[in-house]
């Protein structure tokens, strides 16, 4: 029989990462909004280590530290310096407003708990809390990806549904290639923040040139 | 990591080499200068790797736990490598008219031959592995690689295309991954933990004990993650874009192989719930996307005003059908859903190699720039005409066999079915013979440059659907045959 405490912890942090991905809904700050992002990997991080501890597979130690070296510092850093750069810090555009958006929220987290709840009753108890966060965080991220039209936090929406995939892969006791797939993920997200860069220089001045966004900023003459 | 590189290292056979040649090529590629060297290595790269994959035929490898090949699989492996081969053959001369041009510089061109190989390699893995999360690492792979390659020329629209993709794409395999685990949630129980949990081999002889109420969950995440990927509606949106942004031999990839690969993880999953009971059968769900993408698909066609993009939606139209004939299983339409993706495969590659010479010859895409092809240019004029005669499904080719299989087994079984089905498929015909008029006769318009490049990929590709159309060599019946009554 395993200390209830230990279900407790694991069960605190993978609410906390669906209460971090309430927060990203409703952050009209594109530096707030990393910031959150921020968090929201650093709470996957500790999820994963405590999986990591009471399933006794140190392999998953890898995964949490990735996600705490790459999603927590290094992507939110380089996305600052890129927001920063191209000086889009000041709002993040919505399509709906804030208040349906968290009631919609709410609805998605609700009817991924009823799903997962039923769908697993046979499934192992710590496995299942898991998936059910795991799919809120998931349409949580979905959701903030269709309501937002900038790339940024479009990108922000995306890369909290893979976190909430990496939870639910920690979840699934024993899970082969969890770690695989967590590097497969990282690059993916490096590519995702190298294409941003392009991309957003792209739309806003017309070209991929640096030299000519230094230009149009009047840094050369 | 360690399992990988022991599995691949212990026993080199014909599954390695498949995935070995491609990605020593793309290494290799990376490091040479000079399009002909490197645009003739790939073409070698792909050579090599087309006739390890035909001995697949002959002796088979024995079955490991993250690669194997069964009698589907190697379907798909002989026909991904043979368009492999033709369109490698197609680029050489396509990309040797870009640098002309200037469209592109010899450093994109050096990154553009890696990325064809390692584009192989992700998507050989796919076909072959026997692990259902190597399966999703590969096709993210083989994403990763075409969003580079959509957005090689740099363009607004091109860089816009490849965002597309890649956001689209990457939510599409989120939601594939989340299936993915909840199989092996549902596995985990029965088989126990670790990795036999997650071979496929494995799963589907004990599918039968899995819980079914997450097999159903499970598999309508994995049919939309997947299904996004191979372009069905509503979740297309980024399969127009892609193709008509991306270089052509790109596009001739996209629509020949990429969109089967990701059909084919769809059609493991539907193995696995068939093989369960008490789960959901899976042929409705498929059915109904099958077809909403062939209608929407059918109309999108008339307004299109991009050659490439209106062989785009055309894709978007047979992937529907292909998705439709595997949603209705049993032997005959199986059977049809194999024989028309084939032909697919190779009438819509070959389409795009015309399409490729005709962008290049007439320096634009705008269907209304384009007239008179058979007057101005005969050989490529007459081979678009009989490419778009074969998609749209005029007989004798061999497209006109598969829908007709098609039709008359849905009629048998489905008649309300099969009436949508033929409305569909009546409409692009319409929209595809109407584009091809303007297009291939009338008084020639535009740029009459003589077109340099080869065009025995083309016919190639036409030649095998003419014969397909009529006569199918028995041994290819008999195979197809039994692999549609595997697929069940």
């Amino acid at each position: 029989m395993i200390h209830p405490l230990v279900y407790d912890i694991a069960h605190l942090l993978a609410g906390g990462m669906v209460l971090v991905s309430f927060m990203l809904l409703y952050q009209d700050r594109m530096h707030g909004l990393l910031n959150v992002f921020a968090f929201h990997a650093f709470i996957l991080s500790l999820s994963v280590a405590w999986e990591a501890l009471i399933q006794h597979a140190p392999h998953l130690f890898i995964t949490a530290g990735i996600a705490l070296v790459v999603k927590a510092i290094i992507i939110p850093v380089a996305l600052h310096r890129i927001v920063r750069r191209l000086n889009i810090h000041r709002s993040v555009e919505t399509v709906v407003g804030i208040g349906p958006t968290m009631l919609a929220g709410m609805g998605l987290v609700a009817l991924s708990t009823a799903l997962m709840l039923r769908v697993t009753a046979e499934a192992d108890p710590l496995a299942r809390q898991d998936l059910a966060f795991a799919l809120s965080v998931v349409l949580l991220g979905l959701l903030m990806m269709v309501s937002r039209r900038n790339a940024v936090s479009q990108v922000v929406g995306l890369m909290s549904i893979e976190n909430g995939l990496i939870l639910a892969a920690t979840g699934a006791k024993g899970m082969p290639l969890v770690v695989e797939i967590s590097v497969a993920f990282s690059v993916l997200v490096a590519f995702i923040v190298i294409g941003i860069f392009l991309f957003r220089i792209r739309e806003r001045f017309d070209t991929v040139d640096v030299q000519a966004l230094d230009r149009f900023r009047g840094e050369r003459q | 990591m360690t399992l990988l590189e022991t599995n691949f290292l212990a026993d080199f056979d014909a599954t390695s080499a498949i995935l070995l040649i491609p990605l020593f090529s793309a290494l290799v590629l990376a490091l040479l200068p000079g399009y002909r060297l490197t645009s003739v290595l790939n073409v070698l790269a792909s050579l090599l790797t087309l006739l390890v994959a035909l001995s697949l035929f002959v002796a088979r490898p024995e079955q490991g736990r993250l690669l194997f090949v069964d009698d589907l699989n190697v379907v798909f492996i002989a026909l991904n490598t043979l368009v492999g081969f033709t369109t490698s053959l197609f680029s050489a001369s396509y990309i040797a008219h870009e640098l002309e041009t200037g469209r592109l510089t010899p450093t994109y061109v050096r990154f553009y031959h890696a990325m064809y190989q390692a584009m192989m390699f992700g998507m050989n893995l796919a076909l072959l592995a026997n692990n259902i999360g190597l399966l999703w690492v590969a096709v993210e792979l083989a994403t990763l690689t075409t969003v580079l390659m959509v957005g090689i020329y740099r363009t607004h629209e091109a860089l816009e295309a490849a965002w597309k993709y890649f956001i689209l794409g990457s939510v599409g395999i989120a939601l594939a991954l989340f299936g993915t685990i909840l199989v092996y949630v549902a596995s985990q129980p029965v088989i126990g933990e670790g990795l036999d949990a997650m071979t496929w081999t494995i799963l589907i002889e004990r599918a039968a004990a899995f819980d079914p109420a997450l097999l159903n969950v499970a598999f309508v995440f994995l049919l939309l993650g997947y299904g996004t990927k191979v372009g069905l509606a509503p979740v297309h949106a980024w399969l127009p874009d892609a193709h008509a942004e991306g270089p052509t031999p790109i596009s001739a990839v996209l629509s020949g192989l990429l969109l089967n690969v990701a059909l084919y993880a769809v059609l493991r999953f539907k193995m696995l719930m068939t093989a369960n009971e008490a789960a959901l059968a899976p042929g409705p769900l498929m059915v109904t996307m099958g077809l909403t993408s062939l209608i929407f698909a059918a109309f999108m066609l008339y307004r299109r005003r991009d050659i490439k993009r209106m062989f785009a939606y055309s894709s978007i139209e047979h992937m529907g059908i292909i998705t439709f004939a595997f949603g209705m299983g049993g032997p005959l339409a199986n059977f049809a859903g194999l024989l028309h993706m084939t032909m697919h495969s190779l009438t819509k590659s070959a389409i795009f190699f015309a399409v490729g010479n005709i962008a290049q010859a007439k320096g634009t895409q705008k269907i209304a720039d384009i007239r008179g092809l058979t007057e101005s240019h005969p050989v490529l004029g007459w081979g678009l005409v009989i490419g778009v005669a074969a998609i749209a499904g005029l007989p004798p080719l061999g497209i006109f066999m598969s829908e007709f299989l098609l039709v008359s087994s849905t009629f048998a079984r489905e008649p309300l079915l099969a009436v949508l089905l033929v409305l569909g498929l009546l409409i692009g015909f319409g929209a595809l013979l109407l584009r091809l008029s303007g297009l291939a006769f009338g008084a020639p318009q535009g740029s009459l440059a003589p077109v340099k490049a080869s065009y025995v990929p083309m016919f190639a590709h036409l030649l095998l659907v003419l014969g397909a159309g009529i006569y199918l060599p028995p041994p290819l019946v008999a195979w197809f045959q039994h692999v549609a009554r595997l697929l069940g």
